[in-house]
């Protein structure tokens, strides 16, 4: 099929696909004898060479536990350390190393939010706005908070076209202390207005928490441009390990946070009457640290940085428009596709439903074909009640991703539908 | 046979395509017990209506209806067991629900799974009153470990509906 797809879009838009493809080891691999279509890349994404070696580089030449020892080895591994946290510094637009806090994964870091902020600065009455968007990551730490504490939440609602409709926002955050919300939705890949979120936020005497968990992978994140005072992401979603997170925060707002978890390299004193922490961002990174996969993370955020985060938003928005089109083409009415319908409003992630085919049985279907996608409540049951289905199917793609991909997939759901006589 | 044609046998999609059973009952007399696959999002709703709960074992289940939505194994599995189990006492429904999950479990077992579905039966089962009849088709499920909460996710349903009843 022709259409304008990856490297035909111009100067400038052009990933090279099948240069990518070859530095991910994991994609020479066959499923159930097929090549391996991976469209999944939402729940996690593969990993290049770079990262993998990087990693094994750590561990051959460099593995000792971080700071304080003074011998040359233990240097090697805090300098591992703290060029990591540099680089995911420079990645996302933090004006200092200091301001990025590691911790096990996107969801730690939105716990360290609710637990260590809103447990000192929330209390009975005061006021969360959450948005239908989010997934389960950015609303159970809540509800522990609102059960705790007696914090009242409010929903950001979303509207039939997988928009947030920020129609009552005025309302909503009127006496609010904190908005969390998602910079992109994981079910409909919603892309938010976080800036302007933000703006409304803080003019409304609220602080703001962004779930960039979809977002951080696959557009350009400027933490100065969000406005935020919390970003949150995981490394396992933008090719790094998975066991590593990243919580970046406003420095005045991370100092005034109390740690979450406490024990060794987060003090600074301790004694039998209590204990003084470390600044910022020891304070929260309590036990060794994952050093090799924060090198990891590096080597990913390197490798995105190589590619251009403009290459790939521009690739993934020519997969969007590429998938909606062929497959409404070839599936009509018979498909539903969640979430805005512009290839542009939305990043590389595609929830549908096909003729009644339960997403269980479509994924079953895709398996046999070599095809991974996910189908479920993809942690987010409160939009999957606000959209009015049980689950979706859902098809995610990445830089690795190209149109051979999409049409696999076209063929396979054809299967289905000849498969289950529908 | 594909690996699929096994998972999916025609009397399979048969109750899939067309559940008996299907719908709700007046609560009371009716009990109502829910069910979920945490994992998929899967729901089964069990309508129970015995004869007279203070029988226990001895009760039998005069109606049973079944809601809820989800994939064609969670749903065809449910029609299956509310066909196989209606008109009967709750003793022979026990017995098999016991048969099914110990068709399913000797094999998850056996496949790596956390087994947990075998828990208090030892893994075998006699011959019961109810036989499995269409049930066998379900056994291709035990090659799609991942499926097999689906399969028993309304046999679960109803022992907690037994539970609840007081039967």
């Amino acid at each position: 099929m022709e259409v304008t797809g990856p490297g035909q879009d111009g100067p400038g838009h052009d990933l090279d696909v099948e240069a990518i493809r070859k530095d991910f080891p994991i994609l020479a691999t066959q499923m159930n004898g097929k090549r391996l279509t991976y469209l999944d890349t939402a729940a996690t994404s593969q990993k290049p060479r770079a990262v993998l070696e990087a990693m094994d580089h750590y561990y051959e030449t460099s593995n000792a536990n971080v700071h304080r020892a003074a011998y040359s080895l233990a240097e090697q591994a805090t300098n591992a350390l703290e060029g990591a946290r540099a680089k995911v510094a420079r990645f996302i637009g933090a004006t200092s190393p200091d301001q990025v806090v590691f911790t096990k994964n996107a969801t730690e870091s939105l716990n360290l939010v609710a637990r260590a902020w809103g447990g000192k600065f929330l209390s009975a009455g005061d006021v969360v706005v959450l948005s239908q968007l989010e997934h389960h990551a950015n609303i159970v730490p809540w509800h522990q908070l609102a059960a705790e504490q007696g914090v009242e939440l409010r929903w950001i609602p979303v509207g039939p076209d997988g928009r947030l409709d920020l129609s009552g926002l005025d309302a909503l955050l009127d006496g609010a202390k904190m908005l969390a919300v998602t910079a992109m939705s994981n079910v409909t890949g919603t892309i938010t207005p976080v800036t302007e979120l933000a703006e409304r936020a803080h003019a409304a005497g609220a602080l703001v928490a962004v779930d960039a968990c979809q977002y951080a992978p696959h557009l350009s994140l400027d933490v100065q441009t969000f406005g935020a005072d919390f970003v949150a992401f995981s490394s396992h979603k933008m090719l790094g390990p998975t066991g590593i997170g990243v919580l970046w925060g406003r420095p005045e707002v991370l100092d005034a946070t109390p740690p979450f978890l406490g024990g060794g390299g987060m003090i600074l004193d301790v004694t039998m009457d209590g204990f003084t922490p470390a600044a910022v961002p020891q304070k929260f990174e309590a036990g060794t640290p994952a050093v090799a996969e924060a090198v990891g993370l590096g080597a990913a955020v390197d490798y995105l940085d190589a590619l251009g985060m403009d290459q790939v938003r521009a690739h993934e928005v020519a997969l969007n428009r590429y998938a909606i089109e062929m497959l409404t083409d070839r599936f009509g009415d018979a498909l539903t596709i969640h979430g805005p319908q512009e290839p542009e409003a939305r990043g590389g992630v595609l929830s549908f439903a096909l003729a009644d085919i339960h997403p269980h049985d479509m994924s079953q279907v895709l398996n046999e074909h070599g095809v991974g996608v996910r189908p479920g409540h993809h942690c987010a049951k409160p939009l999957m009640r606000v959209l009015g289905v049980g689950a979706t199917t859902r098809a995610s793609w990445y830089v690795y991703n190209d149109t051979d991909d999409i049409d696999v997939l076209g063929d396979a759901l054809a299967d289905a539908l000849d498969f289950f006589g529908l | 046979m594909s690996g699929l044609e096994d998972l999916y046998r025609e009397i399979i999609l048969d109750h899939y395509r067309s559940p008996r059973n299907r719908g709700e009952l007046a609560v009371p007399p009716a009990h109502r017990t829910d069910g979920f696959n945490p994992l998929c999002g899967d729901e089964i709703v069990v309508y129970l209506e015995l004869d007279d709960p203070a029988k226990g074992d001895d009760a039998t289940i005069t109606d049973l209806r079944i809601g809820g939505q989800g994939c064609s194994i969670s749903q065809s599995s449910a029609s299956m067991m509310s066909a196989a189990v209606k008109g009967h006492t709750v003793g022979d429904a026990r017995h098999l629900t016991r048969a099914f999950k110990s068709m399913m479990s000797i094999h998850e077992g056996e496949l790596g799974g956390d087994g947990s579905e075998a828990e208090a039966d030892g893994g075998t089962v006699e011959p019961g009153e109810l036989p499995l009849g269409d049930l066998d088709a379900l056994k291709g499920v035990v090659k799609f470990p991942v499926r097999i909460k689906c399969a028993t996710l309304g046999w679960n349903t109803l022992l907690q509906g037994f539970d609840d009843a007081g039967g």
